[in-house]
């Protein structure tokens, strides 16, 4: 018998693998569910799992009343929009600021300092005076996620830009490059696969802001749905929101994975 | 094609004596090998005249003019390691540096003068026997296979002056023959001025046309870093057989 550590799984046994902890949880749910629902057949706690598909149905395919909008994919939508245009602002911001940080002796002593500070401000405590300057409307909401992720989207960026091999920066001005041509034509190709690692990891960060300013001020949203029916307990709502979230999310974290391998190959294959 | 002269340079780091008093005249289209232990300030010779470290006293000068105290187009350079681009194929290597010299903004060309500076930069890169890896990211090749690359991306851009430091260290021995042909040849078509850096001595006296070793003259048991490092020995070598001047097109 090999050690544990040893033995490795092949492919179907790591799909089985990881899939188990996800079943164990459900099977769990039911469980639960169904022992409290004999109980009580009015709990509102942990309700059955048909309560899920039917609330996704008439969420997913029917018009809303009031609004006559399909709320699962205009709060989806609306989550969605704001999502991105921070993420994109954010990484532009970043990889603006990191290049410039990681690389120019004098940008870097007059900007490090002050990224530095705003990424010590916690975003929420912002929120007020965001909504005090810019109003309750997305501009908001957006730009509280990127005061959250930029900075620390910048201070990764541009610790990757000062690792660069101080070869490559030296062989570069052999061959003649201004600093402008050094950023363009070899820091910041190599910045490209090291952003999409820092925006996988801001994504978790990203989703917690997007929430809190929807819960806060927002008319619709999916964070904004989910505090607005948490007043009637609506677990048979909330409960598919969160999964729905956590499924948007997986998702982008992969395709930006994807992504990294397929559009730069040389980063792959990289020492 | 370029002379170099060293007059008086001393490096110093603090308290910490690297480099006494070099004096050197070098002329032009000489090959000149360094040797010497380690610590003894061959590579922050070769940094200064690099010009990413600049002497605390005296000067160098290159055709008479004072050595601009950064890298730049007149100097290449070839590490040991890292001095490739990562993200660019083997050609992207080589069409990099004379993409920046014709466009200043983007770094870039379009059209038929992107046509043609591929077109130089297959031709080198077939000179020194890459032709076939001409879409290999560097992480794909061997390490003898990066620095012939390296060295073709340095000398495509026609330096005045070639800088080794330990091209070949890495290398297994079996490999640095071909790799010395190649260097000769270039260093033959191209007319440059070349230090090479080695830990081999043999290497040194086959490749150089001019051999320097680095040494300390004085010893201060009581505090080793009063005194630096210095020439010791300056060989001017004679040629043991005439290499037939090799091709390098363009």
């Amino acid at each position: 018998m090999r050690r544990l550590i040893n033995q490795r799984p092949g492919r179907g046994e790591r799909l089985l693998l990881g899939a188990l902890p996800f079943l164990a949880l459900a099977v769990l749910y039911v469980i639960a569910s169904q022992l409290r629902l004999a109980a009580n057949a009015g709990d509102k706690l942990l309700p059955p799992a048909s309560a899920f598909l039917d609330t996704l149905r008439s969420y997913a395919l029917e018009e809303d009343l009031r609004s006559g909008r399909y709320l699962l994919w205009s709060d989806t939508w609306a989550s969605l929009r704001r999502l991105l245009s921070a993420l994109l602002i954010s990484s532009a911001i970043g990889l603006t600021l990191a290049l410039a940080i990681g690389v120019v002796p004098r940008i870097r002593a007059l900007l490090a300092p002050l990224v530095n500070a705003v990424a010590m401000i916690p975003p929420l405590a912002m929120l007020p005076i965001l909504f005090i300057i810019v109003g309750l409307e997305e501009t908001a909401k957006i730009t509280l996620i990127v005061i959250g992720i930029a900075p620390c989207i910048t201070r990764d960026l541009a610790l990757r830009a000062a690792e660069l091999p101080a070869e490559q920066l030296i062989k570069v001005q052999t061959l003649g490059a201004s600093t402008w041509q050094l950023l363009l034509r070899v820091v910041l190709p190599q910045m490209w696969p090291r952003l999409i690692d820092s925006l996988r990891l801001s994504l978790g960060s990203a989703w917690l802001f997007l929430i809190a300013a929807e819960a806060i001020a927002s008319t619709e949203g999916l964070g904004y749905r989910i505090f607005l029916v948490r007043r009637y307990l609506a677990m048979d709502v909330i409960l598919p929101y969160v999964l729905w979230i956590t499924v948007l999310a997986v998702s982008m974290d992969l395709a930006l994975r994807v992504l990294r391998r397929r559009a730069f190959p040389w980063a792959e294959a990289g020492s | 094609m370029a002379t170099v002269s060293v007059r008086n340079v001393w490096k110093e780091y603090g308290t910490q004596v690297v480099l006494e008093n070099l004096r050197l005249e070098i002329a032009d289209h000489e090959f000149v090998t360094i040797v010497g232990a380690s610590g003894c300030g061959k590579t922050t010779f070769l940094r200064m005249l690099l010009g990413v470290e600049q002497p605390t006293r005296g000067e160098i000068f290159i055709d008479g003019q004072p050595l601009r105290p950064e890298p730049g187009a007149d100097r290449g350079i070839v590490f040991q390691r890292y001095s490739l681009f990562p993200h660019l194929t083997a050609l992207g290597n080589l069409v990099l540096g004379l993409e920046l010299k014709r466009s200043r903004w983007l770094g870039r060309l379009f059209g038929a003068p992107r046509r043609a500076v591929i077109r130089r930069a297959t031709e080198v890169l077939e000179s020194v026997g890459l032709g076939a890896a001409r879409d290999r990211y560097p992480a794909q090749l061997s390490g003898g296979m990066q620095q012939r690359l390296s060295i073709a991306q340095s000398v495509i851009c026609e330096p005045k002056i070639l800088l080794l430091d330990e091209p070949f260290g890495a290398l297994d021995p079996g490999l640095t023959a071909d790799m010395h042909k190649l260097i000769l040849s270039l260093w033959e078509a191209n007319r440059m001025t070349i230090f090479m850096i080695s830990h081999d001595i043999r290497e040194s006296f086959e490749l150089g046309t001019r051999l320097l070793t680095f040494d300390r003259l004085r010893h201060d048991p009581q505090s080793p870093e009063a005194y630096g490092a210095s020439v010791t020995y300056d060989l001017p070598l004679q040629r043991r057989h005439d290499r037939a001047p090799a091709s390098m097109p363009g």
